[in-house]
């Protein structure tokens, strides 16, 4: 994280010079001269990064050039629109993808099958702007029934602003998670079904099946659960791969997320709000890793057991 | 065979033949092979890779997959057809009627699952036990294959367990529910030799009390030896001979066991070079008319290339094979005597 945060901060230091896009174009020396000292910007470099990852650390990202306001509260503000959008999707594209994937395992030769195996080589190859703008073209434009932008009115919960709770606030959520999650469930799907046709291939589901159990026990719980590990990781990046793809998705349904406070920062090279997301982004990375990782423990004992008690094991 | 003809044999199998639909034509795997076990006996069924002994276990079982099919032939389980049932039926009989021990105890448990819950869960499919009961009668059979401390190891996972206490792990799950046959196919060729004969006795010790009929698929003489009552010897897809083991170790009738039984090392000899059958087993598109041993038999008449033997009656055995039928041939053979390439058709006199 510490490296990102340097990338993140080396890079913004030399793409442009925020004094320029802030003040009037009639500005003086001595108005500029001030400018810098407030912001900080007429220290050596390591000091400034020094600054910013202590200042960091506290969670202060110093204030946005264009906004002129705190960038955590930025980022507070957007944050819960971003998360809505991301596990929404991750949602939508485990609970979909994981049963298509599955289907398209066991009934291989089946024409929906077939179907689902085409439609999901389209849902890898068509770019996520293109769905997001056919989609408000069909459902907006054409037929009226969602709105085109916007979150609709959300619940302020604490800190939290949800738009889970309101009508406006579900229907303002369906198009862009449809668009965010379209590719993943492709993704999961291929996936899941590859992973169960290997595992479906090994000696331990035949001698189940030797055993007599019905296809319902060998299929779910024998071969689903050999499947799961590769899903989790793949998900768990995949996360990361959704926040990414999130600053399209945002910006085309103008959904106020960080996504978009990230694409607006740059075309203003505004730099503490552009670092300040690429460290919240790692630091989600990082999270997230983490709890995959545990996950594996919960779902393999083989690398539960070895840790603790080894009673019989010798 | 006089001393089984009271009972009917467990397993029954008459003239099966099984069937690959390939791109290039329909292949036969199995051709023509019957056999039958008596209960408790263990029928040992031996081959080089290829010859079918898997593919029979499998086609009994029911999980012949695509393209294989049984073409021909009957599978008579105490005397009831079992290879016309529906998937479903078939299904009930596997594992309660049926039980399979596969080859690597190490990959044959599902990693995920503790022992006793893969027992539990095939003890519960086919008896109507409670989870309590099934978990006495689990750890009952984990202590009858010999598992020291069931109590504690049942909620362990198999990768706490060595190759040879998960191959015991294997053979009570496949003998659980007490089935009439378990179908072994090559239970001990992953382990170590000390741990295949501990395998073995638990094998043939259970199936002695349970009065369980056995195949015992293996390419390892020296497993049938200790281990079957009778053995059948499969080249290419058919059966070659058929007889008690001591017959078909001491005194085998057909060429192809003779070379087999000639390629085991003894102790007692000390040779500097392993007799072998020359050249390989033919390829299943190309088994030649006749024999299918004709082009690799040392005996070979001109009748082996063209008229297919079957199997005939000599002494105890049964030997697919024309020599048999020939007085002149019928030699008492020991298994020292060596052959000597594909060209000994004039030795025999001096064998005789």
């Amino acid at each position: 994280m510490l490296a990102v945060a340097f990338i993140a901060f080396s890079m913004f230091s030399f793409v442009g010079d925020p004094v320029t896009n802030m003040l009037p174009q009639d500005a003086t020396l001595e108005q500029r001269t001030a400018l810098q000292e407030r912001l900080g910007l007429n220290e050596s470099l390591p000091v400034q990064f020094g600054k910013f990852v202590t200042n960091a650390v506290q969670g202060n990202f110093g204030i946005s050039y264009r906004n002129q306001r705190l960038v955590s509260d930025l980022i507070a503000e957007r944050f819960p629109a971003t998360m809505e959008l991301v596990f929404a999707a991750v949602v939508m594209s485990l609970v979909i993808g994981i049963p298509m994937g599955v289907y398209t395992a066991l009934k291989r030769d089946s024409w929906l099958s077939h179907l689902l195996q085409a439609l999901s080589l389209t849902g890898i190859s068509v770019p996520t702007f293109v769905t997001g703008i056919l989609l408000i073209l069909v459902f907006s434009v054409w037929l009226n029934w969602l709105p085109s932008f916007g979150r609709g009115e959300v619940v302020e919960l604490g800190w939290w602003s949800t738009g889970l709770l309101t009508v406006s606030g579900i229907k303002a959520m369906i198009m862009p998670v449809i668009t965010l999650s379209l590719f993943q469930i492709t993704l999961i799907m291929r996936l899941v079904r590859a992973e169960m046709l290997e595992v479906l291939k090994t000696d331990y589901i035949r001698f189940a099946r030797a055993r007599g159990l019905t296809n319902r026990v060998v299929n779910f719980s024998h071969a689903l659960r050999n499947t799961l590990m590769p899903v989790i990781t793949i998900t768990g990046l995949q996360i990361g791969a959704l926040i990414a793809f999130a600053i399209i998705t945002e910006t085309v349904f103008q959904w106020p997320g960080m996504g978009l406070l990230f694409m607006q920062a740059v075309s203003f090279v505004d730099i503490p709000v552009m670092s300040a997301y690429l460290v919240m982004v790692s630091l989600i990375f990082v999270v997230i890793n983490t709890i995959v990782d545990m996950l594996y423990f919960v779902v393999d004992p083989r690398l539960r057991v070895d840790t603790g008690q080894n009673k019989a094991g010798a | 065979m006089t001393a089984q003809e009271a009972t009917p044999p467990v397993l029954d199998i008459r003239d099966l033949h099984i069937e690959f639909d390939t791109r290039r034509g329909v292949l036969k795997a199995i051709d023509g092979v019957s056999m039958q076990i008596a209960p408790g006996e263990i029928l040992g069924v031996v081959g080089e890779s290829g010859a079918g002994k898997s593919l029979t276990g499998t086609a009994i079982t029911g999980l012949l997959e695509k393209p294989g099919r049984i073409s021909t032939g009957e599978i008579r389980l105490e005397g009831k057809r079992i290879d016309n049932l529906s998937q479903e039926q078939m299904r009930r009989l596997r594992g309660r009627e049926i039980g399979a021990i596969f080859q690597d105890p190490l990959t044959s448990l599902n990693p995920l699952y503790t022992i006793g819950h893969q027992l539990v869960e095939t003890i519960r499919t086919h008896l109507p036990m409670s989870m309590k009961e099934a978990r006495q009668h689990a750890i009952r059979m984990l202590e009858e294959v010999g598992l020291p401390a069931p109590e504690t190891r049942i909620d362990q996972y198999p990768h706490q367990f060595s190759g040879g206490m998960r191959q015991r792990v294997v053979i009570a799950l496949a003998l659980c529910v007490e089935p009439r046959l378990v179908i072994a196919d090559e239970p001990t060729t992953a382990l170590d030799v000390s741990v295949q004969a501990q395998i073995i006795a638990v094998l043939k010790r259970l199936c002695r009390e349970k009065g369980t009929a056995v195949m015992l698929v293996t390419h390892d003489m020296g497993v049938i030896a200790e281990a079957a009552d009778r053995v059948a010897v499969m080249y290419a897809g058919r059966l070659v001979e058929v007889g008690p083991v001591a017959d078909v170790v001491k005194q085998a009738k057909h060429p192809y066991t003779r070379g087999l039984m000639n390629s085991i090392p003894t102790i007692l000899n000390d040779v500097d070079r392993l007799e072998q059958i020359e050249g390989s087993m033919p390829r299943l598109a190309a088994i030649p008319d006749g024999c299918a041993f004709n082009p690799r038999c040392p005996h070979v008449l001109s009748r082996c290339r063209t008229e297919r033997p079957d199997l005939i009656a000599v002494e105890n055995s049964e030997a697919a094979c024309w020599l048999v039928e020939n007085p002149v041939i019928h030699e008492r053979h020991t298994p020292a005597t060596p052959t000597t390439g594909p060209v000994a058709d004039h030795c025999r006199g001096a064998n005789a």
